[in-house]
């Protein structure tokens, strides 16, 4: 990298992720790629991360559930620190509150079974996007793209089959929000035609420094 | 808006690499045309999910070349009942478009920015239907005459319950496809059923759960429910004519 590029969603580069688990650390990595290339290179960056884990579904489930933390932390502070958010937003952020912290139970009792350790939730940080409607739905749209993405990316990698279903169940839903946050922001609610996209080889090389800050 | 400066930001990124910006094009120009799957999944590389690959010379054993060509089978079965249902899609949202019945702008012009959607996923099964060394599917003579003739809100209606049936399709069939590179391509286009599935829910007025099955912009709660051929088929056999 010689030069200074803009980066492709700067809000991204907002949201603090700490921690030291491979959780954490992959989580740290995706939204890094999301915030350098775009959403739509978080697919690919999980693919090939997740490929090399040795730990198999209880590693990618542990990365799964760090991100439904971050998303059910996100929720959760909306509704308790949002200023000035219409009755519409508020009655769809408690939906997918709702939705995430189920997510979060579920991904835990699935690793228990598995008899793999839940990463703890990782502390997290959103600067001061809860001031402002317009910016909070902008990241909101940014999360769940990635999670779309990310869970994407993760899932061809998973090796059992209830798992497998238990994720495509999930990346459904978090498909759902980005949509339908999408449609109150007046964007198309589905940006491209296959959800990822790139292949991009160069991403891990691009992240690694960002992902290990 | 933030889709353009996304793009452009990624896309000033890889300008300075000439390996991605090539990987990067051909992607871009596969994607909105003929191809994009099978571009995804020829650039993804890599073996079948379950079973050892079969393209090598004479290392493979009789039962390994055995169970990749019954992998190949099933998948190939799947990625034409997918292909069926995107026909129906690509169909129906062509003729939707076309007898001008809905007037809303924004309406209008997302339900043509999903027929192009659905004819790019068309168009990347039929792909992938020949990669897999098959036959695609041939395009079913659908029956949508009485929906169109419905207006508008029987038009918007009805798209929500295919996309939804398409999500819940997509999602019932994730568990069965052997090869990796497959199912990452289902995926990828399974989200975006759902995105259009919630997105037409919530224009035609639905609520995020609804007691309805296949209602509902978030209809089932967390947790997605998927359903079987058998179900999907059942579904959408009124619009089929042969």
């Amino acid at each position: 990298m010689a030069k200074a590029t803009p980066l492709a969603i700067p809000e991204l580069a907002a949201v603090e992720v700490h921690g030291m688990s491979r959780g954490a650390f992959l989580a740290r990595g995706a939204l890094a790629t999301g915030a350098l290339l775009g959403g739509s290179a978080v697919g690919p960056f999980v693919r090939r991360a997740v490929a090399q884990e040795t730990g198999g579904d209880v590693d990618i489930l542990n990365f799964a559930l760090t991100l439904e933390y971050i998303e059910a932390a996100f929720y959760s502070r909306a509704i308790s620190k949002g200023r000035n958010m219409s009755g519409e937003t508020m009655r769809l952020v408690r939906e997918i509150r709702d939705n995430e912290t189920a997510h979060v139970d579920a991904i835990t009792q699935t690793i228990n079974r598995l008899g793999g350790m839940p990463v703890p939730a990782p502390k997290v940080g959103f600067g001061d996007v809860f001031t402002s409607e317009k910016a909070f739905l902008k990241l909101a749209q940014t999360l769940e793209d990635t999670g779309v993405s990310a869970y994407n990316g993760a899932a061809p990698s998973i090796r059992s089959g209830d798992v497998l279903a238990a994720a495509g169940s999930i990346v459904q839903v978090e498909a759902r929000h980005a949509a339908l946050i999408r449609l109150m922001r007046g964007q198309t609610p589905a940006p491209a035609a296959f959800d990822p996209a790139l292949d991009q080889h160069k991403v891990l090389d691009a992240v690694m420094p960002f992902a290990r800050a | 808006m933030s889709d353009t400066d996304t793009e452009s930001g990624a896309l000033a990124r890889l300008q300075d690499d000439p390996t991605s910006r090539k990987r990067f094009l051909r992607m871009v120009g596969g994607a909105g045309a003929t191809g994009a799957l099978g571009l995804l999944i020829a650039a993804c590389g890599g073996g079948d999910r379950m079973t050892p690959a079969a393209t090598s010379t004479g290392g493979a054993t009789t039962a390994g070349a055995a169970a990749s060509a019954a992998a190949r089978k099933s998948d190939l079965a799947i990625v034409n009942y997918a292909l069926t249902l995107e026909y129906l899609e690509a169909d129906f949202y062509e003729r939707a478009v076309m007898s001008g019945q809905i007037k809303d702008r924004a309406v209008a012009d997302l339900a043509k920015r999903i027929a192009e959607t659905e004819r790019s996923h068309v168009e990347a099964l039929k792909a992938t239907a020949k990669s897999l060394g098959g036959t695609p599917a041939a395009m079913p003579t659908t029956k949508f005459d009485d929906v169109i003739a419905g207006g508008p809100t029987k038009i918007l209606q009805t798209a929500a319950v295919v996309e939804n049936l398409g999500a819940a399709a997509y999602l019932g069939q994730a568990g069965r496809i052997k090869s990796k590179e497959i199912l990452a391509a289902a995926l990828s286009i399974h989200s975006v059923e759902a995105r259009h599935a919630a997105a037409l829910n919530r224009l035609v007025g639905h609520g995020f759960k609804s007691s309805a099955p296949l209602e509902g912009s978030i209809p089932d709660g967390a947790f997605a429910k998927a359903m079987t051929m058998e179900q999907v088929l059942a579904q959408v056999k009124p619009f089929i004519a042969s």
